[in-house]
């Protein structure tokens, strides 16, 4: 099977290296999408610091709760367009006939995505942090956890993403589906930002967020593949 | 018969149905005996418990539901893995008719944890690690059945169905294994296949009877919902005709 000749000439890193390019590119192009989680991420901090009262002990407490929390809802909303603008053009049904191994171009649509969500997302944490009165010590763990979390998120929710894409109402859906699926992910995350204030060590959890996000590079790509493959087909 | 021609008649829905009849009677009626034995010693006969008086007579049916429900799921998430790998007809109707069973034994043990807590930590729930993750199953569940309600197409449903059920119960021993990490006050677990049990006989063994009394309830619960998914998803075939105009269905 593997021995005939794709017609094609992409070898996987340049199928990988070029779809990702597409990706990012499109997003540049319509800034609003990617945009808009970010937004979405501070709008609602704001809502809780004014919902305590602005309180600097209360929210300096529930900062690290309130950033994971809004952070998987952020990526969880990014993650919503992921396959829905190529599912309606046509192209994902193209990508996944015709790409060898399909699952390649899966997985840089969902680096990109992590590029313009999870990482930018890592990248203002420090001001997310400083509006909620994180002390400042506790900001690079907040980084490192969300830069080693945030790829688990992408990678579990494009699978959800891709099981809701053909379905009219996916989005409450979509929140069904993977929310649980980021517990893990939430737990770690908050607990390590949580540990780190109290003076105590980060580093199971860091570990934790590492292995959780291997595991999910592994095998999430080949479930989206197979999800997508569902989805197009009906 | 070798494994491997077990393997392939489980291809065929008709056989399936054929030999599974005295399966329903067999299960159904070791359920009943084992959980109407296993409650009645275990919330009347069994000796009461020094520290928690009568409330842990709960146990005897928490416990048994917790464990089914967890099961349920891995049951799931197997089918799914043959209806990914092998497109097994059979498999896309075990995940069809799992998740009432798995769902409810959920809400049961959940519930049931609840009315324990009460009396014996004070509060109705807790955000301790064993309920926090019987939580998470029950929204894994309600994800299943969500997507099933939304999918149209019943072959397609059964797909994404698949893929969500292999995603959770790869996912379910990190949940467990994180929400352990973060938050613990329940007992350790009653059971565990390597260690003795701290109990004595006279209070762990009725619990042992309603655990293998509600895996037998499900056996058979499982059966005959797969019994009447099969007569519904061949209707269209001559020999679930022949079967019902002969009126031994």
């Amino acid at each position: 099977m593997g021995m005939i000749a794709v017609p094609t000439a992409t070898s996987a890193p340049r199928l990988f290296w070029s779809q990702f390019q597409r990706e990012l590119v499109s997003v540049v192009r319509s800034k609003e999408e990617a945009l808009n989680p970010l937004l979405f991420l501070f709008l609602a901090i704001s809502l809780f610091a004014l919902g305590a009262g602005g309180d600097p002990e209360v929210l300096q407490n529930i900062a690290p709760a309130i950033i994971w929390v809004l952070v998987l809802l952020a990526n969880m909303m990014s993650l919503e367009g992921l396959f829905r603008r190529d599912y309606e053009d046509g192209t994902l049904e193209q990508l996944i006939l015709l790409a060898e191994p399909g699952f390649v171009p899966v997985l840089a649509k969902i680096a990109a995505q992590w590029c313009v969500s999870g990482l930018a997302m890592t990248l203002l944490a420090p001001i997310a942090g400083l509006i909620l009165f994180l002390p400042s010590t506790v900001l690079p763990t907040l980084m490192i956890t969300l830069l080693l979390g945030t790829p688990a998120l992408s990678l579990l929710g494009a699978v959800g993403a891709a099981l809701t894409v053909g379905l009219r109402r996916g989005g409450v859906l979509l929140a069904i589906l993977v929310l649980p699926l980021y517990v893990p992910v939430l737990i770690f995350g908050s607990s390590a930002v949580i540990q780190h204030m109290d003076g105590i060590g980060t580093q199971a959890q860091i570990y934790w967020l590492l292995a959780i996000t291997m595991i999910s590079i592994t095998l999430a790509p080949f479930l989206v593949h197979a999800a997508l493959k569902i989805s197009v087909e009906q | 018969m070798t494994l491997k021609t077990l393997w392939h008649r489980l291809g065929s829905p008709r056989w399936f149905y054929q030999i599974s009849r005295p399966w329903i009677y067999v299960l159904g009626i070791l359920a009943l005996v084992l959980l109407v034995t296993g409650t009645v010693w275990g919330l009347v006969f069994a000796p009461m418990d020094y520290q928690q008086h009568d409330s842990f007579r709960i146990m005897y049916v928490h416990v048994p539901a917790a464990m089914v429900a967890q099961s349920a799921y891995i049951v799931m998430g197997f089918a799914g893995v043959l209806l990914l790998v092998w497109r097994m007809k059979l498999a896309d109707m075990v995940l069809a008719t799992v998740v009432p069973f798995g769902m409810s034994m959920t809400v049961f043990a959940l519930v049931t944890g609840a009315v324990w807590g009460k009396p014996t930590w004070g509060a109705w729930w807790v955000w301790d690690a064993r309920t926090t993750s019987m939580l998470v199953l029950l929204f894994l569940y309600f994800g299943l059945y969500a997507l099933r309600q939304a999918i149209a197409r019943p072959e397609a449903a059964a797909r994404a169905c698949a893929v969500l059920a292999v995603v959770g119960m790869i996912n379910i021993p990190i949940i467990k294994y994180s929400v352990n990490f973060a938050l613990t006050l329940h007992q350790k677990a009653s059971f565990t296949l390597t260690e003795a049990p701290s109990m004595p006989p006279e209070m762990w063994l009725p619990l042992a009877l309603n655990v293998l009394g509600v895996y037998c309830l499900f056996g058979a619960n499982l059966l005959s919902r797969l019994r009447l998914e099969i007569l519904r998803r061949e209707r269209g075939t001559q020999w679930v005709r022949d079967l019902v105009l002969s009126g031994s269905a």
